[in-house]
C-alpha cells in the first residue's frame, strides 16, 4: 500500500470518527449554544455500552453499535431534563462548571461499571479482513467507517436542511421565544435535539473504538480535540464540521506518519493559527 | 482623599474573620507536623487559585489554560536551580516574572475575546504547551521531569528539612505576601474597574474605562502570581513533571476556585482545602472515588449553591442574624 493511500484511508476513517463525534458536538455546542465539555463522556459510555454487548453477549457488532447509540440518545434525556435545562440560560462558565463536574462523575462511573484498564480493541473477523480497491488493500473496518460516515453527512444534511424539525430547531436557537410563541414546543425539542447529540457521539464512540481506544478518562483525553473541531469549523455548521474533522483527520496522520516526533504540538499549532485568523479583526485593539 | 471615596473602595474591614484563615495556616504548622509539606501544597495551590481568582472572578477572563503560566514557573524555577542559583527567594522572583512576560503574549493572544472562544483558545494554547514540554526532552526531561533540583537555606540561614517545616513556611509567606497585593488591588479603583468589566464591557467602554489596558494588566499580575505558585512548588518537592502544564491541573484550579467561591479572594483558600483534602482522603480508597465526590460538589455548586461554599456561608450567616 503506498504512503498516500495508507495516509487516505486511516487519515479519512479517522477524521469520518472525529466528525461522527464531533456533529454531536455541533449540535449541541453550536446549535444549542451550551458548552457541552461532557460531549466525550457520551462517546465512552457509547463505545463502552457496543464493547460491553459483543464481549460478555457476543452480540453482533452492528445490533451492538445501534442498541448502543439509541441507549446513549435514552440516557442523555433525563441528564438533559435535570442538569442541562437549568444551565441554558446561564453564562459560559456555569455551563463549563457543571458540564466538567459531569465528567469527572462519568470518569468515576465508567471506572466503577468497566475498570481501570482499557477496552479490548480487538474486531470482529468480517471487520479485521480487508478488501481491495483497486491496487491496496483496505481493511473493511475503516472503509466501513468511511462509508457510514459519508452517509451521516448527507443524513445529517437533510435533516437540518431540508426537514420540519431542523427548521423548527434552527428557529428556536436563533429567537426562543418567538419560536415558543408561534406554537413551537421548544423544551420538547432541545431535548429531542440534545439526545440527538449524545446519540451521535455514542454512535462515534462505539463505531470508533478502536481508533480511539476506551478508557475511564476517555471523555478528558479527547475533549480538546472534539471542541478544537466544532469551534473552529464554526458553530452549528455541518458541512463545515465534516470538512474540520476529516482535515484535521488527514493532517494528524500525515504528521504522525512524516514527523513522529511532532505529535499532536503540530496538529494543534496549525489550529490555533488557523483560529486567529478567523477573528484577526479583534487584534486591531492592539496595533 | 479619605472623605470623597466611595466606600466601594475600602478595602474589606479587617475583622476575625478575615484573620482565621491564617491563625488557621499558622495553627497547622503546630498541629499536624507530619503533613506539612501536604500543607505546603494546599497553600501553593490556593496561590495558584488566587491567581485565578484575579483574572477570572474579578476581570471575568474565562480561562481553561492558567496551567501554562504556573507550569512555566515551575520549569523556570526548576532549571534556574539547576543552572546554578540556588538563592530561592530571586529564583522565584525571576521565574514569576517569566510567567508575567508570557502572560503579555497570550494576552495579546486571548483578551479580546469572550465566552467560547475564549475558553476554546487558553485550551488550546494549554495542550500547546503541554505538547512541547512533552517534546522538548532536553529542557524539561519529558516524562521524567526535573529531578536533583538544590537549594541554598531561605535567608542564607533556614536550611530546607526533610519534613518541611522551612518549606511551610516559605509558601505560607509567600502565600500572605501575594494575598496582601491581590487585596490592595481589588479594593482599589483598578479592581472597581475590573469588576465593571466584567459585569458589563460594553458600558465601560462607553464611560471611557480603557478596557483592553487594564484586562492585560491583571492577566499579567495573575501571570505572574501562577508563575510564583509554580516555581514555589518546583522549589519545595525539588520536583518538576508534566502534569504542570496539563488540562487536568488547569482545570482543577477552576474547579477549587468554584468550589470557594468566585471574586471574593479568600474563596481560593476554601476551596483548595476543601479540594485536597477531600482527594487525599477519598483517593487512599480509590483514585476514581474523589472523582466522583468532586463532580457531584461541583454540580452542585453550579445548580445550588452559587458563590461556593463562602456564598453558602455568607447566606447561611445572614440567616443566623435575621433569626432574632
Amino acid at each position: 500500500m503506498s504512503v498516500a493511500a495508507f495516509i487516505l484511508v486511516y487519515g479519512l476513517s479517522y477524521g469520518m470518527v472525529l466528525f461522527i463525534i464531533s456533529v454531536g458536538l455541533a449540535v449541541t455546542l453550536g446549535l444549542m449554544r451550551v458548552v457541552n465539555m461532557a460531549h466525550g463522556s457520551f462517546a465512552a459510555v457509547g463505545g463502552y455500552l457496543a464493547v460491553a454487548m459483543m464481549t460478555q453477549w457476543s452480540v453482533p457488532f452492528p445490533v451492538a453499535v445501534i442498541v448502543a447509540t439509541l441507549g446513549t440518545a435514552l440516557i442523555s434525556v433525563p441528564i438533559e431534563r435535570f442538569l442541562y435545562v437549568p444551565i441554558y440560560e446561564a453564562g459560559e462558565l456555569d455551563q463549563v462548571l457543571l458540564t466538567i463536574g459531569l465528567v469527572f462523575v462519568s470518569i468515576a462511573g465508567l471506572n466503577l461499571a468497566f475498570g481501570p484498564n482499557q477496552a479490548p480493541t480487538s474486531l470482529p473477523r468480517w471487520l479485521e479482513a480487508s478488501t481491495d480497491i483497486g491496487p491496496i488493500a483496505v481493511q473493511n473496518y475503516r472503509l466501513m467507517i468511511i462509508v457510514v460516515g459519508a452517509l451521516l453527512i448527507a443524513a445529517l444534511w437533510l435533516v437540518f436542511d431540508r426537514t420540519d424539525f431542523g427548521a423548527r430547531l434552527r428557529a428556536a436557537v436563533e429567537r426562543r421565544g418567538m419560536a415558543a410563541a408561534v406554537g413551537i414546543n421548544v423544551n420538547r425539542l432541545f431535548t429531542i435535539a440534545f439526545a440527538l447529540g449524545s446519540g451521535l457521539a455514542g454512535l462515534g464512540g462505539a463505531l470508533g473504538y478502536q481508533v480511539l481506544p476506551l478508557e475511564p478518562t476517555y471523555p478528558f483525553k479527547y475533549l480538546a480535540l472534539f471542541l478544537v473541531v466544532v469551534s473552529i469549523a464554526g458553530l452549528g455548521n455541518i458541512r463545515a464540521t465534516a470538512a474540520m474533522a476529516l482535515l484535521v483527520g488527514l493532517i494528524d496522520t500525515a504528521l504522525r506518519y512524516f514527523f513522529p516526533a511532532a505529535g499532536a504540538f503540530a496538529l494543534f499549532a496549525i489550529l490555533i493559527v488557523i483560529q486567529f485568523w478567523r477573528y484577526r479583526a479583534a487584534f486591531r485593539i492592539w496595533y | 482623599m479619605g472623605r470623597d471615596r466611595s466606600p466601594l473602595l475600602a478595602p474589606p474591614r479587617v475583622g476575625p474573620l478575615q484573620a482565621l484563615p491564617w491563625l488557621l495556616i499558622a495553627a497547622a504548622y503546630f498541629a499536624f507536623p507530619s503533613y506539612l509539606s501536604f500543607g505546603s501544597g494546599i497553600l501553593i495551590m490556593a496561590l495558584f487559585a488566587l491567581s485565578l481568582d484575579l483574572a477570572l472572578g474579578y476581570a471575568g477572563i474565562l480561562t481553561l489554560g492558567h496551567a501554562v503560566f504556573y507550569g512555566t514557573g515551575a520549569y523556570a524555577a526548576g532549571l534556574i536551580a539547576l543552572a546554578g542559583w540556588r538563592e530561592p527567594i530571586t529564583g522565584v522572583l525571576m521565574s514569576g516574572g517569566l510567567s508575567a512576560i508570557l502572560a503579555v503574549i497570550v494576552g495579546i493572544l486571548v483578551l479580546h475575546l469572550r465566552g467560547l472562544p475564549q475558553i476554546m483558545t487558553t485550551l488550546a494554547l494549554g495542550v500547546i504547551f503541554y505538547e512541547v514540554a512533552n517534546k522538548l526532552t532536553s529542557v524539561t526531561g519529558g516524562d521524567d521531569g526535573l529531578q536533583g533540583i538544590r537549594l541554598d537555606p531561605v535567608f542564607g540561614v533556614f536550611d530546607w528539612t526533610v519534613y518541611g517545616h522551612t518549606a511551610y513556611l516559605y509558601t505560607a509567606a509567600w502565600l500572605l505576601l501575594m494575598f496582601l497585593v491581590a487585596w490592595r488591588l481589588t479594593g482599589s479603583p483598578f479592581g472597581l474597574a475590573l469588576q465593571g468589566i466584567r459585569i458589563n464591557p460594553l458600558r465601560m467602554q462607553m464611560i471611557g474605562a480603557p478596557i483592553a489596558h487594564r484586562l492585560m494588566k491583571v492577566f499579567v499580575i495573575s501571570g505572574f502570581m501562577a508563575g510564583v505558585a509554580g516555581a514555589l512548588s518546583a522549589q519545595t518537592t525539588k520536583f518538576v513533571g508534566l502534569e504542570v502544564y496539563s488540562l487536568n491541573l488547569s482545570a482543577a484550579v477552576l474547579v477549587m476556585l468554584v468550589l470557594g467561591g468566585l471574586g471574593r479572594l479568600y474563596g481560593a483558600f476554601v476551596g483548595t482545602a476543601v479540594y485536597m483534602i477531600v482527594h487525599h482522603i477519598a483517593a487512599i480508597a480509590d483514585p476514581y472515588n474523589w472523582m466522583f465526590v468532586i463532580g457531584v460538589l461541583l454540580i452542585g455548586v453550579v445548580l445550588l449553591a452559587r458563590g461556593g461554599l463562602l456564598g453558602v456561608a455568607d447566606r447561611a450567616l445572614r440567616f443566623v442574624r435575621r433569626w432574632p
